[in-house]
Parts: C-alpha cells; structure tokens; sequence
C-alpha cells in the first residue's frame, strides 16, 4: 500500500505537513462519498486512491455506492449523454423512475457531517438532506461545458440546493446560486503509468515494439477517436519530416464509442503501412509500465486533441519532464502555459512547425520538459488533489475570503 | 520581543461561472468582480508557475496576448507593476483604464476561438500556523530556508495587498528588532520579478548580511 510518507521525496515534506495540518481540523468530523459504482470509471479509481491515503491522515472517510436497477442506469447514461451535447429525450416517468430510486436510496445511508455526492446519478439524495448529513457538496467530473438545457434544469433544482458544487475546469462551471470550488484531477506520481523506471525497462518496450530510440521518436498515447485527431497527427508528422528525421508512434486502446472510430483506424492503418517510421500500437487495459515507457523514452509528446474533457495525458507527458505539444481545448491550457510548461497549438501546420523546433533545439526543449514537470509537481499530483479535498471539507465549517485555522 | 511565527497558508479557487469572450466584457468583469478574484488572476502565476522566470505576470495580459493575439493591449496589462499598489482597489482602478483607454481607441472587437473565453476566478485562502518560529535573525534564516513557498508566498504578498499591512511581515518584523536597514533592503525587494524560490534564497542572503553587521 502506497504510504502519505511515500509522497515526501516527491512533493516535500512541507507539503505532507501541511496535509496533516488541515487534516487536523477534521478530527471527529464524518465523510461520506456517495457514487453509483464500485469499480470502474473514473470517479472509482479516484476514490479508492484517495481514501486509504485520507484514513492515513486521521480523516474518517467512508465511501457508498447508491443501488438502481437496470432502467435506472439506462436514464442516467442518457443524462451523461446529453450532458455532453449528444441529442436525447427523456420523457417524465423516467424523471419520476430517477427520483425514485434516489428516494429509495435515501433511507439506506448513516448520518454524516459531509456528504460529498459524485456526479448526476446520486444528486437528488439532497431531497433528504437533514435525514443523511449536515454540509453537502456535489462533485461534477464530467465535461459539462454545453449540458442540455433541460437535463441542466432538472438537475439544478437538486444541485442550488448543496452547500458548494466542484469542477474539473472553468470552462464547466455554470450559473449557480452556491459556491463553485475548482478541482482538477490529479495524476498519481506512484501509479505503474507514472513511477520512474529505469533505462534498461524503458529499452526493452522500445525494442519489443521495433522502435529505434537512437532516432527522435515523436509520440501520441490516446485511443484512436476523432476527437484525439490521429489522422491530423500523421499529417502533422509527415510535414515535419519533410526537413527532420523521426519516427512517429500512436499508442492507446481501440475501443471506443466513437461511430467513425472504425474507419479512423482503418485510415490510422494504411498511413501506417505506407510507412515503417509509423508505428500504431493497439495496447491492451493492462499496458500502463508500456505507455510510462513510451511516454519516458520519447522526444516530444503530442497530444493533439479536437476535444477533451480534461486531458490528463498531459499531465502524464509533462511528469516524465517531455516537451509536450497539444491542443488548447479542454483542461489543456490550465496544464501548459504556452512557451513556458509546454505548446499549445490550434492547427496541423503549427503543431509540425514545432515537432521540427523541438526535435531540432533540444535545450529549448529540454527546458520546456523541466518546466512543465515542476508545473505538474505543483498543481496536479494526487497530494494536490489530496489537499483541496481536505480545503474543501475545511471550507464547509468557516466564511470568509481569508480564514485563519 | 515577539518571536516571529511562520503561517503558512492554502489557497481554494472559486469558479465564478463568469466568463469574457472579447475586451469589452474583460472590462465589465473585471469592474465588478469581487476583490479576491482580481487578487486571484494578478498573483495565479506565481502561486503556480514559481519555478519559472517570473515572465507571465498575470492572467488578463496572458490572454490578451495569447489568445486574443492582441500584443499591444498585453504589454499595457502586463506591464501594471503590481508591487506599487497597495490595495486591491487601486489595481483594480489601474487595470479598467488600461481597458477603458484601449476600447475608446479601437473600435474593432476580437472574439476568442469557443473554448479560450476568460473564466472568471476567485481566492479563499486558509491560513494555518506552522511549527517553525524564531527569536533572532539566526534562527530566522534557518526557519526561512525550511518553510514552504506557500508561508514565504503569505507573509509576503496576501500580507501587504490582502491582509493591508502596509509592508510585508518580515519587514514590518526585521523593523520591530530595530534592524531598520534590513526592513528597507526586504521591502525594497520586488517579489514580483523574482520567483518564489528566488525570493527565498534573496531574503536569507540579506539577513544574513545584516545579522553579522
């Protein structure tokens, strides 16, 4: 198990005590998370990292998962759906069929001083809030930038009714009559996909793939979607190779949802087998020691997104200290300032332009990595994320722009 | 004497759901904006960019620049020398004529690509006591070398600008010892042209300087 002390050499250990400090003022206070699923997804990976490491600081956080059955699920899936702009309609019983099971879930739970409900599946347990818990918060972790206005609506009548909502970015937070606290996820620096290896493990993954690493090797590790442009990566590649040599490697799962996910990977295939400096890596769940590899032995990351929520192979790309050249859309900006921490491009040329600038000033680069890795060491480490949960629970308790503890 | 007890201190960002997409409503959010978010976008970078040259010095000339490409009107923002003001009002005041003077003369509007508006945020700090205190300039050097950036970051800048103390502490401290010439060096440095680490290591220098004097 992964130890709070184990983040000092990482981190500092100021930090580690000033999680102590603020963990302190939640002595005797109860937590509860509140999600709809145990495993899987996002929301649980998160929290069964975060709660061992809060239990290790003397908070007392425990973690529910709701019940719904089958037609529940299919409502909420069509509220995901919406909420990140894919036309639906759901029509007033299933409304009712969501209240529902939120009433029916209501009664299941203890009482807590927190209640920190996670996104939309669980929201209206506000209905019975002096039943469950004094201060409530709910956490959005999805893209909510354009949510369907009627979705939005239905939900906002449970949510103005918490103590404070949490966003991922800016771009998500809405019009709402309670505070908005900002919280971007983390990486986690100990996980398999992040840790440090050494040279000889970062070797093998290259040579296993075939890939020559006495040559700059440009790379993108995202799943084969529209929204990840892999074909604009090509293109971008082929530009700049057109002065400077490298290898290009597209890395990531193949399932999607995407409905031209298909025929992107047939397209990603055939540029691939028209050129052997194309290297298309179809990586299993299990892969992330490869993709630390890859990421860590690579020239320059590109991570050329059309959309994304909040992009976190940034973050990735950025902690193993490599130049990182991405999209400006999503979460992205807040993870590289341009030209400081990382380059934030908007087309095919510009992003060729600066793989040939990269591959060609290998110092400019270097420094670009260095910063963007004490970017990440400072803003989107677990023990960050660590540190505004505590703020957060903290906040519930005090009023005020500047609160003395 | 009173000893000197270093806080340190964390910051929650407040999202405003307040958003410009052009110069213009740059302007009327940044008119009407509480205090701590114009606090919040004139000190972000430094809080979270330490380790870089202190270049980018704060949010509304970044975007200015960098998204809506306008260099000029980025230069003027950029160019507010934070460290003359002594109040969120004042700088509130300088950064709305700079605005107000470059929409009377340009009458063209540049709009943001969808998805680089400016989002409006905001500050709520926390301030905590740490374990480190010290009774003479000795034992202040040694403390200073071993808080966090975020203690160093407090009684420097939320000290004078948020808190109005006129001075930062360690200078209003150094001059409570009657070390009244370390007081002038500390408060004559410009924390905002250097970066955390480097006003670290600047403060320790100086008062080890004048400890042996």
């Amino acid at each position: 198990m992964i130890r709070i002390e184990d983040y000092i050499p990482i981190v500092g250990e100021a930090t580690v005590e000033e999680l102590r400090l603020l963990a302190e003022r939640l002595r005797g206070k109860t937590i509860r998370n509140i999600n709809s699923t145990a495993v899987g997804g996002g929301v649980a990976e998160i929290l069964s990292r975060m709660i061992p490491q809060l239990d290790q600081l003397g908070v007392k956080a425990g973690w529910d998962v709701i019940k719904g059955d089958e037609k529940f699920y299919a409502i909420t899936k069509k509220f995901h759906n919406g909420l990140h702009g894919v036309p639906v309609k759901i029509d007033a019983a299933e409304y009712d069929h969501f209240l529902e099971v939120n009433r029916y879930n209501a009664g299941q739970f203890k009482f807590s001083d927190i209640v920190f409900v996670h996104d939309p599946q669980p929201v209206a347990l506000i209905e019975k809030r002096g039943a469950i818990g004094k201060n409530w918060v709910w956490r959005c972790h999805i893209d909510f930038s354009r949510p369907d206005p009627e979705i939005w609506s239905f939900l906002k009548q449970f949510i103005d009714r918490y103590d404070s909502a949490v966003f991922s970015a800016p771009a998500f937070s809405q019009r709402l009559t309670i505070p908005q606290v900002l919280i971007a996820p983390s990486i986690d620096p100990l996980s398999d996909k992040n840790k440090e290896l050494d040279e000889k493990t970062i070797d093998e993954v290259f040579s296993r793939f075939g890939i020559d690493r006495s040559r700059p090797v440009v790379t993108q590790i995202s799943r084969f979607d529209y929204l990840k442009d892999p074909l604009g990566v090509i293109q971008a590649y082929k530009l700049a190779k057109a002065n400077v040599d490298m290898q290009l490697v597209l890395a990531g799962g193949g399932a999607t949802d995407d409905p031209e996910g298909p025929m992107i990977m047939e397209q990603v295939k055939a540029e691939a087998d028209k050129d052997p400096d194309i290297f298309v890596l179809f990586l299993p769940p299990a892969s992330d020691i490869e993709i630390n590899a890859l990421q860590r032995g690579s020239t320059v990351i590109l991570q050329k997104s059309l959309k994304e929520g909040f992009g976190l192979t940034v973050s990735e790309a950025l902690w193993k200290g490599k130049p990182t050249i991405a999209g400006a859309v999503g979460g992205i900006p807040l993870q590289i300032a341009h030209k400081y921490s990382g380059i934030l491009t908007r087309s095919i040329e510009g992003t060729a332009q600066w793989i040939k600038q990269l591959v060609s000033a290998p110092e400019y680069a270097r420094r670009l990595g260095l910063n963007g890795k004490e970017h990440v060491r400072n803003n989107f480490l677990m023990t960050r994320h660590l540190k505004d949960y505590l703020l957060l629970f903290v906040s519930l308790f005090h009023k005020g722009d500047i609160v003395s503890l | 004497m009173n000893p000197f007890n270093f806080n340190t201190k964390l910051d929650q960002t407040l999202l405003l759901g307040v958003r410009a997409n052009t110069v213009a409503e740059l302007m009327a959010s940044v008119k009407s904006a509480p205090d701590s978010s114009i606090y919040f976008h004139t000190h972000r970078f430094l809080n979270q960019h330490q380790y870089l040259s202190p270049e980018p010095p704060n949010d509304f000339a970044y975007w200015v620049s960098n998204v809506l490409g306008d260099d000029v009107l980025g230069e003027r923002l950029w160019s507010v020398d934070i460290v003359r003001f002594s109040s969120i009002h004042e700088l509130r005041q300088t950064l709305t004529a700079i605005l107000e003077s470059y929409l009377a003369a340009a009458p063209r509007k540049i709009e943001c690509q969808e998805g680089e508006e400016f989002h409006f945020m905001a500050s709520r700090t926390f301030v905590l006591p740490t374990r480190y205190s010290a009774r003479d300039l000795k034992e202040f050097a040694e403390a200073l070398g071993k808080v966090s950036i975020h203690s160093i970051y407090f009684h420097v800048f939320d000290a004078k600008l948020r808190l109005k103390h006129d001075e930062n502490d360690f200078s209003r401290w150094f001059r409570s010892l009657g070390k009244t010439e370390l007081a002038e060096a500390s408060r004559r440095l410009d924390p905002y042209s250097h970066t955390l680490d480097g006003l670290r290591h600047d403060l320790i220098a100086l008062v080890k300087k004048y400890d042996s004097h």
